[in-house]
Formats: structure tokens, C-alpha cells, sequence
């Protein structure tokens, strides 16, 4: 191998690595979230849904599908990603990715490569899971798809951070329970921010989620809360931040390498 | 003479605490060589090791593998090299297999069934490759590591204390491993605490103290120069006290008057042996045997680290 050799083995390697940890607790990754979806169904679909007049023009029940897929999308990237990298630091086993010939980007394209991979395929499960409860009807489909992978990915990347930051479990725990989760809550998952007062409406604008949020329920619906565009430029800001914090990571070894 | 295949040069290592853990190290080493780094606890081997594999980052030197630095060079360097490192470190819910053609691969090996297959024979993983590394005992997983290290065929072995708490069966293995290594023209580097093993399977010597390299010294020639032999005369009769004659030689009589110590340098022209068994022939002291004995690679450590920390030798 040359020096400058892109190491696409070594990618495939840490890929196929985490997916088998994916298989190993499919019960877990696959059935847990499916089973909480169908729970949110019911509670909010079925129970008080039928209560809720249309949103936007759009069934309740259908409604929330794209706020759940986001929220369950959310917090699986969040957690394969910062699991995948804070295992090996936990176990020791970090040493043989930090002395193997293989580029910061290259790991992160492994690492975050597989946690998207997982929760896609888990975002797709859900909306398989959802279209059993409601009608639905996806309007800009390619649009449907670039949000959900960029979201994942994105998401994905801010686990690689979380995980290397993480000093422990609890760490890990404390960024999807008590930051992720109550965004997503609070970004719209389960109702239209016009449905709020014009201040909490101001305020609920600094929460990065509801950009996700609306623009995937745009892609659905063809509607949203704001603008698409914004969406789209707020998505890929995040994206940017997360790649940059990332290479800082990497150039630093901020947590990494002594 | 070669360009070596390992070229350190001025290295240092300062932790984010001010502690000093390398300091100004430059060491050479040739291709197929196997060198010892032997040192007290925290006397800065595994970090040494650790700069080179890539795992921590110098504060300043420079480190070159077969002339790859290993910072600006970093794909071509690593390739080279395989770690042993010191905890055992593996993924505990995989197989044997799983584990080792991962590493082969990360390192960026096409797939080579053969090749592993080989490695885990001749480290006896073979019959459980199939098993999770969890249901393993702690000297197989050690063979684990070993495998998963040799898995991408490196050309510098770095060892970190190979054979801390194993079994006397692997102890043996690992020493037949190194020299199988070595026939096949891989570099190995060891730390150790076990000077015996050292003394066994290294070339040369180099010994780290308070992140200073204060040695480095081909093994036999070390134990020449620095290694002490000793005769023992055993005393036909026991004696109450050194006779005045014999005050021109260093000589120990033991507590219980039947030994005589002489220490000496067995490289030196004249080592005063010849003229002491004949001053005894003329004082008339009789003795029964004579026994010498060559210090040992640990007594000589021990002497070359205490002597550096200003604490007495015994």
C-alpha cells in the first residue's frame, strides 16, 4: 500500500464490524424502536388523534409519521455512532484503530458509514410500521430520501463526537435523553409550531430539530412549518459543524491519542 | 552497513500533566533484529512503543519506519508494523476468526484464508476459531493478540510485555513464535520484566530509566562488560579469618568461614586467578571446589538502574 492510498478496506473492515454488531442485537435495534412506534400510534394516533382535527390539512395519525420517523432517526444515529467509537476506547481495544493505516477520514467514513446505514434502514422499518396505522402519501420522495440520509448522517457524526467525548456510560445517556429527546419533542414531532403562541412560537425557532422536522414532513406533505429551503440550509449546517468538530478531533486527538 | 528499518531520533514526550515520559531518545534498529527494552514501571516503554505504533503523539523528535516518518508517512509506516499491546484488549462477542480478519483487513490486507489459518495454527487458536473471545481463557486471548498483530504480516513485531502473567506453555510458545519470526526476517521488539527472556531472545539490550535510554548495548557484549564473575573457592577447612597474605586479592569470606568470594573480570589479561590459587597452595589453605559464576542480565539491570537513581546496589 502506498502512502497516499485511499484504505477502502480498512472502511469496509469497520463497516462490516459494526453491522455485525447490528445483527448480533437486532432484536434490540429493530424490534424495540418498532414496537415504541406502534406504542406512540396508538397513544397519539388512535387515542387522542381521533380527539384532533386535520393539521395543515393532514390526518393527525399521518401527521406525526415523519416527526416519529425523525425522532427515532435522531436518537438511533446518535446512539449506534457514539456506542460504535466509545466501545473500543471502553474496552481498550481503540489501539488498534489508532495504530492501523487508516486516515481520520476513513474511520469516520466506517463509523458514521454504519450507524446511518442502521438507522436508515430503521427509519424505513418505522415507515413500513406506520403505513399499517395510517394512509400515507410521500409527495417529493427523493426529497424524503436526501433528508432522511443527510439527517442520519449528520446525526451520526454528532455521536462519533458524543462517543469520543464520553467518558463514560452516562455520557453517553445524557445527549439523546436529555438533549435530543426534548428537542425532538419540542421541534414539532407531534404538532404544528403555527398550533403555538407567537413567543413560544419565536422561541421554538432556535431549535435546530424543527428545521429537520418540517422539512421531512415537507417531503411527505408538502408542507411545513418553515420554509424548505431553510430546512435544507439548516440540515446541512449542522452537517458542516459536526464535520468540522469532527476534523478538529482528528487533528487534535482530543481524547484520542495522549 | 543497512539503513535501519526503525530510526528514532531526539524523541520526547511530555503528557498534558508535565510529566516526562520520553526524553530525547534516539535508537536505531536493523532489520531482523530483536531488541529488548528493558526498564522499571513507568520508566517510559510502552509509551515509547505507543509514539511509534501511531497511539500517542510526540512533543518533539522524529521517528522513521524503513523511512517512512511515521507522522507524514503515517499509511506506509503503520503497515509495517504490528502490536502486541500490553492489557488484553479484545472484542469480547466475537469470534476468534471474526476478530483476526478484521484486523488483517483494517490494516489493509486483501482477505489471505491461508495466511490466517497458518497464524492460528501456529499459535494452537486454530480449534477455537469459531468461539467468542469471551469464552476464552486469558493466556488464549493473549494468543489473540498475537494473532490479530501478526494477521497483516508486519515487519516489525512490537511486543509490550509478551508473556506478563502467562502460563509457562505460552511463555514457551512465544519464545519459538519469536524465533519463527525471525527466520522470517521480522524485526521484533520486546519490553519485558522478565530479564530471562531478554537474555534468551534479544540481540541487543536497551535499557529505559525515567524516559531516558541510558544503554543500549549488543546483549553478549553487555554481559562482557558489565557482567561480574565470581569464584567461589570452597575451603577444605573452614577459618576464623582472611590471612594477612591473601589481602592483596578483594576477597569475602562467608559468615560461616568455608567460602572464599573473589570477584573479577573475566576480560581483562590478568584476572588474578592463577596468582591467588597459588598464594593458597603456599598459605597452605586447602579447598575442595571451585565454582565461578557470570552475573546475570537482571543483576546487571538492576545494577545500571539503581546506579542511575542514586540508590544502592546490592
Amino acid at each position: 500500500m502506498t502512502g497516499a492510498r485511499f484504505n477502502g478496506r480498512g472502511v469496509w473492515a469497520i463497516y462490516k464490524f459494526e453491522m455485525a454488531r447490528f445483527r448480533r442485537t437486532w432484536l434490540q435495534s429493530l424490534i424495540t424502536p418498532v414496537i415504541t412506534t406502534s406504542l406512540y400510534f396508538v397513544v397519539f394516533g388512535a387515542a387522542i388523534g381521533s380527539r384532533m382535527s386535520q393539521v395543515n390539512g393532514v390526518p393527525y395519525g399521518a401527521f406525526i409519521v415523519p416527526g416519529l420517523i425523525m425522532l427515532s432517526l435522531l436518537t438511533e444515529s446518535l446512539s449506534n455512532a457514539s456506542f460504535g467509537i466509545f466501545f473500543p476506547k471502553f474496552t481498550g481495544t481503540i489501539y488498534e484503530l489508532l495504530s492501523a493505516p487508516i486516515s481520520a477520514f476513513e474511520t469516520v467514513l466506517g463509523y458514521v458509514g454504519a450507524a446511518a446505514s442502521k438507522s436508515v434502514i430503521l427509519g424505513l422499518v418505522i415507515l413500513a410500521t406506520a403505513s399499517m396505522f395510517v394512509p400515507l402519501k410521500i409527495l417529493h420522495p427523493v426529497a424524503m430520501v436526501s433528508f432522511l440520509l443527510l439527517t442520519a448522517i449528520s446525526f451520526s457524526l454528532f455521536g462519533f463526537i458524543t462517543g469520543i467525548w464520553a467518558k463514560g456510560f452516562e455520557h453517553l445517556q445524557f445527549v439523546p435523553m436529555l438533549v435530543i429527546t426534548p428537542l425532538t419533542f419540542l421541534g414539532g414531532a407531534f404538532y404544528s409550531i403555527d398550533m403555538l403562541p407567537p413567543a413560544w412560537r419565536t422561541i421554538t425557532l432556535f431549535n435546530p430539530v424543527v428545521y429537520l422536522i418540517s422539512g421531512f414532513r415537507w417531503s411527505f406533505y408538502g408542507s411545513a412549518d418553515v420554509s424548505v429551503g431553510v430546512s435544507l440550509v439548516a440540515t446541512l449546517g449542522f452537517f458542516a459543524l459536526c464535520l468540522a468538530l469532527v476534523a478538529w478531533i482528528f487533528k487534535t486527538g482530543y481524547r484520542l491519542k495522549n | 552497513m543497512q539503513a535501519p528499518i526503525l530510526d528514532i531520533r531526539n524523541l520526547s514526550k511530555v503528557y498534558a500533566s508535565g510529566l516526562l515520559a520520553v526524553s530525547d531518545v534516539s535508537l536505531q534498529i536493523q532489520k531482523g533484529e530483536i531488541f529488548a527494552l528493558l526498564g522499571p514501571n513507568g520508566a517510559g516503554k510502552t509509551t515509547l512503543i505507543s509514539i511509534v505504533c501511531g497511539i500517542a503523539t510526540p512533543s518533539s523528535g522524529t521517528v522513521s519506519v524503513a523511512g517512512h516518518d511515521i507522522i507524514g508517512g503515517y499509511r506506509a509506516a503503520r503497515t509495517l508494523i504490528g502490536l502486541v499491546p500490553q492489557e488484553i484488549s479484545t472484542d469480547t462477542w466475537e469470534s476468534v476468526l471474526a476478530t483476526v480478519r478484521y484486523s488483517r483487513e483494517l490494516f489493509g490486507r486483501a482477505p489471505n484464508p491461508a495466511f490466517v489459518e497458518k497464524t492460528l495454527r501456529d499459535l494452537s487458536l486454530w480449534d477455537k476459531r469459531n468461539e467468542r473471545i469471551m469464552s476464552l481463557s486469558g493466556g488464549m486471548k493473549r494468543r489473540v493478540m498475537i494473532a490479530k498483530a501478526l494477521a497483516h504480516e508486519p515487519e516489525i513485531l512490537f511486543l509490550d510485555e509478551p508473556t506478563a502473567g502467562v502460563d509457562v506453555e505460552l511463555r514457551r510458545d512465544m519464545w519459538a513464535l519469536v524465533h519463527d519470526m525471525r527466520l522470517r526476517g521480522v524485526t521484533i521488539i520486546l519490553t519485558t520484566h522478565y530479564i530471562d527472556e531478554a537474555e534468551e531472545m534479544a540481540d541487543r539490550i536497551g535499557v529505559i530509566n525515567r524516559g531516558k535510554l541510558i544503554l543500549v548495548e549488543e546483549k553478549h557484549a553487555l554481559m562482557r562488560q558489565l557482567g561480574k564473575r565470581q569464584l567461589t573457592v570452597q575451603l577444605a577447612e573452614p577459618m576464623q579469618q582472611l590471612p594477612a597474605g591473601l589481602r592483596d586479592w578483594a576477597l569475602v569470606l562467608s559468615g560461616d568461614g568455608t567460602q572464599l568470594q573473589f570477584s573479577f573480570d573475566a576480560t581483562a589479561e590478568r584476572n588474578g586467578i592463577p596468582g591467588l590459587l597459588r598464594r593458597l597452595d603456599e598459605l597452605g589453605v586447602g579447598y575442595k571446589d571451585l565454582l565461578t559464576q557470570q552475573s546475570s542480565l537482571e543483576e546487571i539491570f538492576v545494577n545500571l538502574v539503581s546506579e542511575r537513581t542514586g540508590t544502592s546496589s546490592s
